[in-house]
């Protein structure tokens, strides 16, 4: 059906389709990232983010929204200093969610045999 | 003829027991790096061979640390390993007098009582008789002991104790049969023969004037012989197999083989072996308290050795060291769970290709905040505020950009990472040409000290710094009456040795009241970057409970030296928290 307009093809998000293995596995091991509300203030306060285009807020947006493209490159730049954890009014772990993203992603691109020690 | 073979449960467990236990000495031998292998010939012919077996015998049978816990739980354990060690000297003693020669079937002097019955006349055998028994009841005692601590374990000292498998149940029950049974063994044997003591003759008599004995006497012996055989077999695939790597351990680590911290060789294997599991760490661990319960130290001993550690618990660990200095093994728990980190992340550590060197600055020396410190922004100002008064030339190394010093990736197992950073940082000190790096972090100050190549240039943390500040006179810190408690911050205190400085520094400001947990046994703030699995909410159960225990010396405020253990306390809505620089700024304050 053809209303006369469309959405920019690159931006939309199917939220019946997007893959949602990446956050499905963040929310079992740690659930605290369900209650971010978006602030930013982790990303203000960010360290990486001081030194070089990096935004947390937008990578747990990234995360719920099943972009996980360019998400490697975005995540390797986390210095894991800790200071978003601390700032955080939510009380998410967000180091955690760090580690875990790069451990999944690491998992997914084969690089690390699921051993015993991937539960 | 039954004495021909009921001792052979007893021989094969023996047997079987050397065998393994040889052979995995020998398989962890040739696992060490050759740089630990050299270690270990040269040590082997040094003074250290003398001291380890000093050392074995100290904790090994005498278990002289354990007494340090708990004279209860010291005692047990002393009376069943010393005191079987004994039964076997002196009964070996006891055999040689009695053949008149050091060789003789290896079975006779472990079932001497069944042997020798007949009346005897060797040299000391009234001695031996008297000596034999009451080391058995030295031993019975420790055994009796240990069933009671089964149901009452606060008696020593000892609120949780360790989940057990099954193959250690299997141990543990031959283990406590062995003595009894033993005891049964020869008291009836005496009640027979006469062969005893009057003691154990006296015993034996009373049993016999229940019934005929000697229809009892093969069976018993024969279960004492298979009691034994199931405990030989059990000991190296149960908790028990600590009594023989433990010894290991103390000469390897005499001969200096330590665990190297970027990889897991059989170090880690002859320290996870030496474990018994005795849940001394667990009560140590302040994790209980937020009902954290199952990645206490021993745990990850036995996930290792049973090979099904997961990351939950292997990371759910404040890396305080608390469990490191109560454990009586002196297993280098911390190590061996960074080894462990490293080697389950190793595959996604970051490249940091952004960073860059940014701009230097000429200085006497480099003041480094550190991200906590940036958090804590009035700490930074006093710190600056204490440079400005000394009339120090200093360059604030990341005033306004730099990176992070690099430990908490390595906290979290990410070495490789971590070492971009310490590259990139060691660059821009090097550079300003200064002769110290000061920090006010205790985390950046353990990675700047341990891990950073900085020749010439001299680390130091800000309560070394200004006390020297104070001792050449360069600032008057202003005395008050003000009472307070000082908390020493993990990485400071039982991670880099420091307790001296930060009170003496103190006690020219104002009055420090002494606490019965501080030093090597200081809290945990529960704010530490080495747990990446606790909560925020746990995490504030620790810190809540560690000022509840400052809160009853009544002070007037908890003083700490570390961003991080202020910001975890400040949430604690109870006392005042301050650093150390910033008590030292509001000291020199009044004065000027």
């Amino acid at each position: 059906m053809d209303f006369g307009y469309t959405t920019l093809e690159t931006r939309s998000i199917d939220y019946d389709k997007f893959d949602r293995k990446l956050i499905e596995y963040l929310l079992q091991y740690e659930p605290s990232l369900l209650v971010c509300m978006a602030c930013g203030g982790c990303t203000a306060t960010c360290s990486a983010g001081n030194l070089v285009d990096f935004n947390i807020r937008r990578i747990q947006l990234m995360v719920k929204r099943g972009e996980t493209d360019t998400l490697k490159a975005e995540i390797d730049k986390c210095m894991l200093c800790g200071k978003c954890m601390l700032i955080c009014p939510r009380g998410v772990n967000l180091r955690n969610v760090v580690m875990l993203i790069k451990k999944k992603l690491s998992i997914d691109s084969g690089q690390l045999a699921t051993k015993n020690n991937i539960k | 003829m039954f004495s021909d073979y009921f001792y052979y449960p007893f021989l094969i467990g023996t047997i079987f027991l050397f065998v393994v236990v040889i052979g995995r000495f020998v398989k962890w031998f040739m696992g060490l790096s050759k740089i630990d292998k050299i270690r270990v010939r040269i040590g082997l012919f040094s003074m250290k061979t003398l001291q380890s077996v000093w050392e074995s015998v100290r904790e090994g049978l005498l278990h002289h640390n354990i007494f340090k816990t708990n004279k209860m739980l010291g005692y047990m354990h002393m009376s069943l390993a010393f005191g079987w060690f004994l039964l076997i000297v002196v009964g070996h003693i006891e055999t040689s007098c009695y053949h008149g020669s050091m060789f003789f079937p290896f079975q006779h002097s472990i079932f001497f009582r069944y042997y020798v019955t007949e009346p005897t006349d060797f040299p000391g055998h009234a001695f031996f008789n008297y000596a034999m028994e009451i080391l058995l009841f030295f031993v019975l005692s420790g055994v009796m002991l240990a069933y009671f601590k089964r149901f009452r374990s606060k008696t020593f000292g000892m609120k949780r104790t360790t989940r057990m498998r099954y193959g250690d149940r299997i141990g543990l029950t031959a283990l406590w049969l062995i003595f009894p049974v033993r005891f049964l063994c020869e008291t009836f044997t005496a009640g027979v023969y006469h062969n005893g003591s009057p003691i154990f003759n006296g015993i034996g008599d009373a049993f016999a004037s229940v019934g005929d004995l000697n229809p009892w006497l093969n069976p018993l012996w024969l279960t004492y012989s298979v009691v034994l055989g199931v405990f030989f077999v059990a000991m190296p695939f149960t908790r028990y197999m600590h009594i023989p790597a433990e010894i290991n351990l103390i000469f390897l680590r005499n001969w200096g083989v330590t665990l190297k911290e970027r990889r897991v060789n059989t170090f880690t294997l002859a320290e996870v072996y030496s474990c018994s599991r005795c849940g001394i760490c667990i009560d140590a661990c302040q994790l209980n308290l937020a009902g954290i319960k199952n990645s206490q130290s021993v745990y990850v001993l036995k996930n290792i050795r049973n090979k099904n550690l997961t990351d939950e618990v292997l990371f759910n660990c404040l890396l305080c060291g608390k469990c490191q200095e109560a454990c009586p093994v002196g297993i280098d728990v911390n190590k061996l769970r960074i080894t462990q980190r490293i080697e389950t992340t190793k595959q996604y550590n970051s490249s940091y290709d952004y960073l860059k060197t940014g701009k230097t600055r000429q200085a006497d020396i480099v003041y480094f905040a550190g991200c906590m410190t940036h958090l804590t922004p009035s700490i930074k100002q006093s710190m600056l505020k204490i440079l400005d008064h000394a009339g120090e030339n200093y360059w604030f190394m990341d005033e306004n950009k730099a990176p992070c010093c690099g430990r908490p990736l390595m906290l979290a197992g990410q070495y490789d990472a971590a070492q971009k950073l310490i590259d990139t940082n060691t660059k821009m000190i090097l550079e300003s040409g200064a002769k110290r790096l000061l920090v006010n972090c205790p985390i950046c100050y353990k990675v700047f000290k341990e891990d950073y190549q900085l020749p010439g240039v001299e680390v130091l943390h800000h309560s070394e710094y200004i006390l020297d500040l104070v001792k050449q006179g360069r600032l008057d810190v202003n005395p008050s009456d003000l009472r307070a408690v000082y908390h020493d911050p993990c990485e400071l205190g039982r991670g880099s040795h420091i307790y001296e400085q930060p009170r003496e520094l103190l006690n020219t400001a104002l009055t420090l009241v002494p606490m019965a947990r501080e030093r090597e046994k200081a809290l945990c703030c529960g704010g530490s970057l080495a747990n990446t699995k606790i909560s925020m909410a746990e995490r504030d159960v620790l810190a809540g409970k560690a000022m509840e225990e400052f809160a009853t010396y009544a002070p007037d405020l908890v003083v700490t030296s570390c961003p991080l253990c202020k910001k975890t306390f400040a949430k604690v809505d109870s006392l005042p928290v301050k650093d150390l620089a910033e008590v030292v700024a509001g000291a020199v304050e009044r004065k000027v």
